[in-house]
């Protein structure tokens, strides 16, 4: 059953890749599929076919609104079937797993075959299946097959839909290896297959040049994080000689205490291997200083970011954390970090959504700032807490994500919301289940935002390490902005005045195939709270989670959160009713208030609506200087030095004799006669006279 | 004054510098230059011819005679190849015939 949760994506991914390719050469005959593929970024021009009438026909988008009027590729409704039909078994299987793994405690390994063996190191791939994996599997496998499926519906005018399920698919498929993995390399392989499908699918419209600086940017920024996970894995191994969990996790505790040589400085071996590793977690997880790629990833198709930010890829840095708990238990130092940098993420992304008008953009830095709240949680050692946010953060994001699909087709690709407004007596179906999702989001009582919101401030309250009282007033302060903006999106977006007539008066509800997600993750957003809390926050994380997470002896988190004072339980839900009426109060009674607010703080809007001026600031860090620096070398270093003095410079001396050489040969009759005479007469001359001598 | 074997090598020798000459210092013509080769050959026999009577060897003079037809059969196929040429290039100019280079 676990081979078939992990390999039916891959499978699916594999057939839809093949449909993808078989209809490219169909569509170039005489050209390879990637030549073929090429042409069309620079080849959709008028004469590509019959407008396709398909839905409603009634969308069209500004940006790929050529490719509307290609044909699509052949297979595509194929594809389309393969791979959500795929996907929806996994996610019934996943479901029977959570309850089979998680409350009937049948724990699983599940060996598949050797992949690598040599000398000390020996790696396997085999699926690692316990309470920890089921619920990531669960996560996983039932957004994306919402995702799926709403995509049949959100992506029904593009023409390349096989290559855009295939990509899907294997996202799928790269998350599900990485959740699974028994050993750090098969997780580090997720980690990578991630990345890679996350890149195909943010530059999934290559024809763009935004999304393409999007997808490699998302790319070389996980890159950076990367190298550091990769630093952690090498100092794991030369730390226990192993990398597979089971013996490392045996060897932690004999660990402590021991220091490694890092660049001359003697550091603590566990703390530093945890940092190490907690980089790679901040670079996947879009985390303070590496999160820049995550709003410019809404380049990529809406069902894309919704992928990316509810199931697969930002959650791979937080499940990383909570699977390797046993490490981080006995790093106090490096758990400490993590508690910074998670609440300065959720603060400050929070404080930058306030200010966005992309719709997407706002939700994304929402995901950037609730992925802090999930760090906090797994810094102060309450790591079933940082998971159970994360599984209903997954329902409400999705819901969200797909939600502003939603308004974005029917708002024929508009994605700022300053040009949108009324649009709740136009797509009343959308309007609610976008208003449950931010009720979760926000955190309202009893939806399922609320319990894991709560739970995790209760624990940044109680949490012991020094870093836990600043966890605890960021995300608090977060708590009201994350009300303020979402509620500005809604308010902005649903209500008042609409800002464009003649879109507000075309808009329309999408079809039923995108609908029927957004229903049951609507269903998901607030019943996924309550009859889970027990289990995540509760007292039944321990027979729940078992050995899949670890607690040290001294941690009693999620005993103390029971036990927090009453102002601190209701804070939350104070904050949130604040954010909601200054948000009302703003955007409905007064909208000229923010306005003015902007006007007076001029600095301190650019300051948020540049984002904190985190791109500009990189730009001057690294980016320039390294362009300088390539620059430096390929004109200097490669240009000048290496082909001056190697092969240009060897072939232009040779050039330069030949072009001498070369007029020696007139073309005139006699000049040969002449030279053949010379050569006969010296070669008679030294005959007579060399053979003379002897 | 006995007109021995020496005179004849002499006059021999000038018609062969005569027609090296020929070709190297015409310029103009390349008939002249057939003509430079005729003379070069005529020169060969008479150096075997003379070289015959001197030995009193008689195939010295059956390769004068040899030589005598190739050097017809050469002088016929340069004009063909004379014609021809001019046919295809319009001028058979020494400076013109420069074809022969890289």
């Amino acid at each position: 059953m676990y081979q078939a949760i992990v390999f039916l994506p891959l499978l699916g991914a594999i057939l839809a890749g093949i449909i993808a390719l078989a209809g490219a050469r169909t569509r170039f005959p005489g050209k390879g599929p990637v030549a073929g593929a090429e042409d069309t970024a620079v080849d959709h021009g008028p004469h590509h076919g019959v407008p396709e009438v398909q839905g409603s026909g009634v969308i069209h988008s500004s940006h790929h609104e050529e490719e509307a009027r290609e044909p699509a590729a052949a297979g595509s409704r194929t594809a389309e079937l393969i791979t959500t039909t795929l996907l929806m078994i996994c996610m019934v299987l996943s479901w029977i797993a959570f309850v089979d793994v998680g409350f009937a405690h049948h724990d699983a390994r599940v060996p598949v075959f050797t992949w690598m063996s040599a000398g000390d190191l020996k790696v396997d791939w085999s699926l690692r299946i316990d309470t920890l994996t089921a619920v990531m599997l669960v996560v996983v496998n039932t957004i994306s097959a919402f995702v799926h499926l709403y995509s049949i519906g959100y992506m029904r005018e593009d023409p390349y839909r096989p290559r855009f399920f295939g990509y899907l698919s294997m996202f799928t498929f790269a998350m599900l290896m990485l959740v699974t993995a028994d050993n750090l390399v098969q997780l580090f392989f997720g980690w990578e297959g991630v990345g890679l499908a996350s890149y195909l699918l943010i530059g999934y419209w290559y024809h763009k040049p935004e999304a393409n600086a999007a997808a490699i940017k998302a790319f070389i920024v996980n890159r950076v994080g990367d190298f550091g996970f990769a630093l952690g894995i090498f100092a794991v191994f030369m730390l226990t000689g192993a990398i597979d969990l089971d013996t490392v996790f045996a060897q932690a505790p004999s660990l402590t205490g021991k220091t490694i040589n890092f660049f001359g400085w003697q550091a603590d071996a566990l703390t530093l291997t945890c940092l190490l590793l907690f980089m790679g977690a901040m670079g996947k997880s879009a985390q303070f200083l590496l999160h820049t790629w995550l709003p410019d990833a809404m380049e990529g198709p809406t069902p894309v970011s919704a992928l990316i930010h509810a199931a697969t890829m930002v959650t791979a840095g937080v499940f990383m954390v909570a699977r390797l708990s046993p490490l981080f238990e006995l790093a106090p130092h490096a758990q400490t970090f993590v508690t910074f940098i998670g609440a300065t993420t959720a603060f400050f992304a929070a404080t930058i959504g306030l200010v966005q008008n992309d719709i997407k953009r706002i939700v994304a830095y929402s995901t950037c700032s609730q992925l802090g709240y999930m760090f906090v949680a797994m810094g102060v050692g309450a790591y079933s807490v940082g998971m159970f946010h994360l599984f209903t953060h997954a329902f409400f994001k999705a819901l969200l994500f797909l939600g502003s699909g939603s308004v974005i087709t029917a708002m024929h690709h508009e994605q700022d919301i300053q040009k949108m407004g009324g649009l709740k007596d136009r797509i009343p179906y959308t309007y609610v289940v976008m208003l449950i999702g931010t009720l979760a989001l926000t955190g309202f009582p009893l939806t399922a935002g609320y319990f894991s919101k709560d739970a995790i401030i209760e624990a940044a309250f109680v949490g012991k390490n020094p870093m836990a009282l600043y966890a605890f007033i960021c995300t608090v302060a977060a708590a009201m902005l994350t009300s303020f903006y979402s509620w500005r999106l809604i308010f902005k977006t649903f209500h008042g005045e609409p800002h464009d007539r003649r879109h507000w008066r075309e808009a329309h509800e999408s079809p039923m195939v995108m609908l029927i997600p957004l229903g049951f993750l609507a269903a998901g957003s607030v019943l996924a709270g309550l009859p889970f809390k027990e289990i995540f926050a509760g007292h039944g994380v321990e027979g729940f989670f078992r050995e899949s997470l670890t607690f040290a002896k001294t941690n009693h988190v999620l005993e103390d959160i029971h036990h927090v004072p009453l102002y601190v339980a209701i804070l939350p839900t104070a904050m949130m009713l604040i954010g909601f009426f200054v948000a009302w109060h703003f955007y409905l009674r007064r909208p000229d208030i923010p306005v003015e607010l902007a006007r007076q703080h001029d600095w301190l809007y650019r300051f948020l609506l540049n984002k904190w001026y985190f791109d500009e600031l990189y730009d001057l860090i690294f980016v320039k200087p390294t362009i300088r620096l390539g620059r430096l070398l390929w004109k200097g270093g490669d240009g000048w030095l290496i082909d001056g003095f190697g092969p240009d410079g060897i072939s232009a001396r040779v050039l330069d004799v030949t072009r001498n050489v070369v007029r020696l040969q007139t073309g005139y009759l006699y000049h040969y006669a002449f030279a053949m005479l010379i050569g006969a007469a010296a070669f008679i001359t030294w005959f007579m006279f060399a053979t003379g001598t002897h | 004054m006995i007109i021995g074997l020496g005179h004849y090598l002499t006059v021999a020798a000038i018609l062969f510098t005569l027609g090296i000459f020929g070709i190297f210092l015409n310029r103009k013509n390349v008939i002249i230059i057939l003509m430079s080769i005729e003379l070069i050959l005529l020169a060969v026999n008479i150096n075997l011819v003379a070289f015959s009577t001197h030995l009193g060897d008689i195939v010295g003079q059956i390769y004068a005679l040899l030589v005598l037809t190739v050097a017809a059969a050469e002088a016929a196929i340069g004009l063909a190849i004379l014609v021809v040429f001019y046919r295809s290039r319009g001028s058979i100019a020494v400076e013109d015939i420069n074809l022969m280079k890289g």
